[in-house]
């Protein structure tokens, strides 16, 4: 996994991210109002209660969407991610609120590639977290070979 | 018995790098106790009353020799010389310093052990049938599943910030000596038409709401095993409840959807996920397979245990099953002699039962759900030396499923939870029930005890059930009467007010007492209770 990330300061606070692309600046409205006045608007925020599976359909004019974790013990968001990439999503999928490093690496191998901690990450930390692991028992989101892979092909 | 490769090593040395620089942080300050908490626990590693408690995973509950010497190596290091097995198939050490923890991961890493995800809101160990491999009724061996389930739900990305903690028990018999039923997953293996697959149960559980699993699905074939429990887990992330702890498990997400509600979320998530290839192909179960091929039994020689002394023909008729080989049997030792504590082993017991297991069981032991330990394929020509060995390091106690073989929770003298003693409890109905004859003449008599409602100690599923519950400051025990967690499933009813330590003790004998007066030939405690009810019991109690 090429797992290279650069930190970006965005409204004072600073973004890990794994996407080439620049940053999607555009504020992101409710799951709730993107669906219903139709609106032009490329970003969505989803809660940890909402339906991802309603943006299904509408993928190909969302640009960012920013999955809430309102507390680092819910793993709610950790299915949104699944649940998109699975679907095709290829922007920006970026999680916001209370991570933590040690949940970064389980939620890159969902799919999330970029990165709003309210507390502040220690870069040192998450470089060797990303690195810690040369492999993986299950496929996901990310692409890593899992062992069965790699043991019969 | 499963060896690891080097993908399997990598792995499990890079948790012992992660947790010792996770504990590295929270001793630093960098994390706080909130923050570390939920990475300890995800390595086993509980703060009790008294110290830190840590608990190491016996996957499936299936290890050899030089793992169980390691894990008396651990008891005599790093605690006070004796280890608690547990009722999932693990064992836990109650006094372990922080500064050691990640020592210990490291040695126990050097012989393929490790405690990942013996807690915490993740999928935990996976539990299997202590006989498997030796029993004769099983259709195949359920601990290749086991194995893959292990390595699937490792670290398993998407689930292991779920609402609750998972637990999946795979068996492979009707009988079912796994408590599969209450279980949030429980899987029989079986075969149809020619095809190995599993009958999917999912909902049930103990602690306060007891459930028993309803099925879920009828049959998944082998192939499609890991997509199907992959849909299962993601409902249950998703819609599980996150506001009450205690309506977190997916049993409670179950009984509110309703089974069919559930099946169609799981059956639509199915449809989606089985087309992604996470499946891991049949090569892989092969591997795995080869892996828990029978060993080369000896040819029967016809040998039969000699019966003249009468201890060993007990413990023979009591805790020595029958084995699909001829000329060998299944051992069970019991871990509850009487007066001591349930699970308990010491580290030269510990060490006694690997150099059993070395030379007389091909190298391999079991742990079980009710506290004990299996030795599954012994020569019945070696029985006696067996026994003698057993009875040296006081192991013999001839008492499986009988009334003192209790299950018991580590109770109010351990845990930070529990609200009575369950260790004493457990001593007092040894000793009343002390008499050999007598528990024998009881016959099989399951007796549970939990030091509070989250029911570690099982006393839901018990034949006989106690339940220590704080009233006003002071400990008090309720009786349940009926429950199984065996093929019988059933979940226990309270006989009616509680009592005092002695006061329960003197109420399991006027229930013991009632079952011999009223027993029709044949008929188990649970079996008499099933068919009179509660009544006769309850009079005898309070009347």
């Amino acid at each position: 996994m090429a797992d290279a990330f650069e930190v970006d300061v965005i409204d004072d606070r600073a973004h890990l991210r794994f996407r080439d692309e620049a940053a999607h600046e555009e504020p992101a409205v409710t799951l709730d109002a993107f669906l219903a006045d139709q609106s032009n608007a490329t970003a969505v925020r989803v809660e940890p209660g909402d339906d991802a599976r309603a943006l299904i359909p509408l993928l190909d004019r969302i640009a960012l969407v920013e999955v809430s974790f309102p507390t680092f013990r819910d793993g709610r968001g950790y299915s949104v991610a699944r649940i998109l990439r699975e679907a095709g999503y290829t922007g920006e999928l970026r999680a916001e609120g209370d991570v933590l490093v040690d949940q970064i690496p389980l939620m890159r191998r969902c799919g999330f590639d970029a990165f709003a901690p309210r507390a502040a990450v220690d870069p040192v930390v998450l470089k060797r977290s990303l690195e810690r692991y040369d492999h993986v028992y299950q496929k996901a989101a990310d692409g890593a070979a899992p062992v069965w892979k790699l043991r019969h092909g | 018995m499963y060896k690891y490769d080097e993908y399997d090593q990598s792995i499990v040395d890079a948790r012992v790098d992660e947790f010792r620089d996770q504990c590295r942080r929270r001793l630093s300050g960098e994390l706080s106790e909130d923050q570390f908490k939920p990475l300890r626990l995800m390595n086993g590693l509980y703060l009790q009353l008294h110290a830190y408690m840590l608990r190491v995973a016996v996957p499936y509950g299936t290890l050899d020799s030089r793992q169980m010497r390691m894990l008396a190596h651990v008891a005599r290091k790093y605690d006070r010389g004796y280890g608690h097995f547990t009722t999932r198939q693990n064992i836990q050490y109650n006094w372990i310093k922080l500064e050691d923890a990640a020592d210990i991961l490291a040695e126990l890493a050097t012989v393929e052990m490790h405690a990942i995800q013996t807690s915490g809101n993740c999928i935990r160990n996976i539990s299997s049938d202590q006989f498997a491999g030796a029993a004769a009724d099983e259709v195949t061996d359920p601990r290749p599943f086991a194995e893959l389930l292990r390595q699937w739900s490792t670290f398993h990305p998407e689930f292991s910030y779920l609402p609750r903690k998972f637990k999946i028990a795979v068996i492979a018999a009707d009988e079912d000596r796994a408590a599969m039923r209450l279980h949030d997953i429980g899987l029989q293996l079986l075969e149809r038409d020619g095809v190995l697959g599993a009958k999917v149960f999912v909902g049930g559980g103990m602690g306060r709401t007891p459930m028993i699993a309803p099925e879920i699905k009828d049959f998944v074939p082998a192939d499609q095993l890991m997509s199907y429990l992959e849909a299962c887990l993601r409902v249950y992330n998703r819609y599980g409840r996150r506001d009450n702890i205690y309506k977190a498990r997916i049993k409670i997400l179950i009984h509110e959807l309703g089974a069919d509600k559930y099946r169609a979320e799981v059956e639509e998530e199915f449809a989606q996920v089985r087309q992604l290839g996470i499946d891991p192909p049949a090569a892989e179960l092969a591997r795995i397979s080869a892996m828990f091929a029978a060993p080369a039994f000896a040819a029967d020689d016809g040998a039969v245990a000699d019966r003249s002394d009468p201890d060993f023909a007990v413990w023979l008729d009591q805790n020595v099953r029958a084995h699909k080989q001829p000329g060998h049997a299944i051992v069970t030792i019991s871990l509850k002699p009487i007066g001591g504590i349930p699970g308990d082993a010491s580290a030269e017991q510990i060490d006694v039962m690997a150099d059993l297991a070395e030379r007389y069981s091909f190298d391999e032991l079991r742990v079980t759900h009710a506290q004990n330990i299996v030795l599954p394929h012994v020569r019945i020509a070696d029985l006696k030396a067996v026994w003698e060995a057993l009875v040296e390091a006081q192991l013999a106690e001839a008492n499986l499923d009988l009334i003192s073989d209790i299950i018991a929770c580590p109770g109010l003298d351990y845990c930070a939870l529990a609200n009575a003693r369950s260790i004493p409890l457990a001593q007092k109905i040894g000793q009343r029930f002390a008499d050999l004859g007598r528990q024998r003449d009881l016959g099989e008599l399951k007796l549970k005890i939990s030091g509070c409602i989250n029911a570690c100690g099982h006393h839901h599923a018990g034949h006989i059930g106690i339940l220590g519950v704080d009233r006003k400051g002071t400990e008090n025990y309720q009786l349940l009467l009926g429950g199984s967690g065996a093929e019988d499933v059933s979940l226990g009813k309270i006989t009616g007010p509680g009592f005092d330590e002695d006061g329960v003790v003197d109420a399991i004998e006027r229930v013991t007492d009632t079952y011999v007066r009223i027993r029709e030939t044949g008929e188990r405690f649970v079996d008499t209770y099933r068919r009179v009810g509660m009544q006769p019991f309850k009079e005898a109690i309070y009347g």
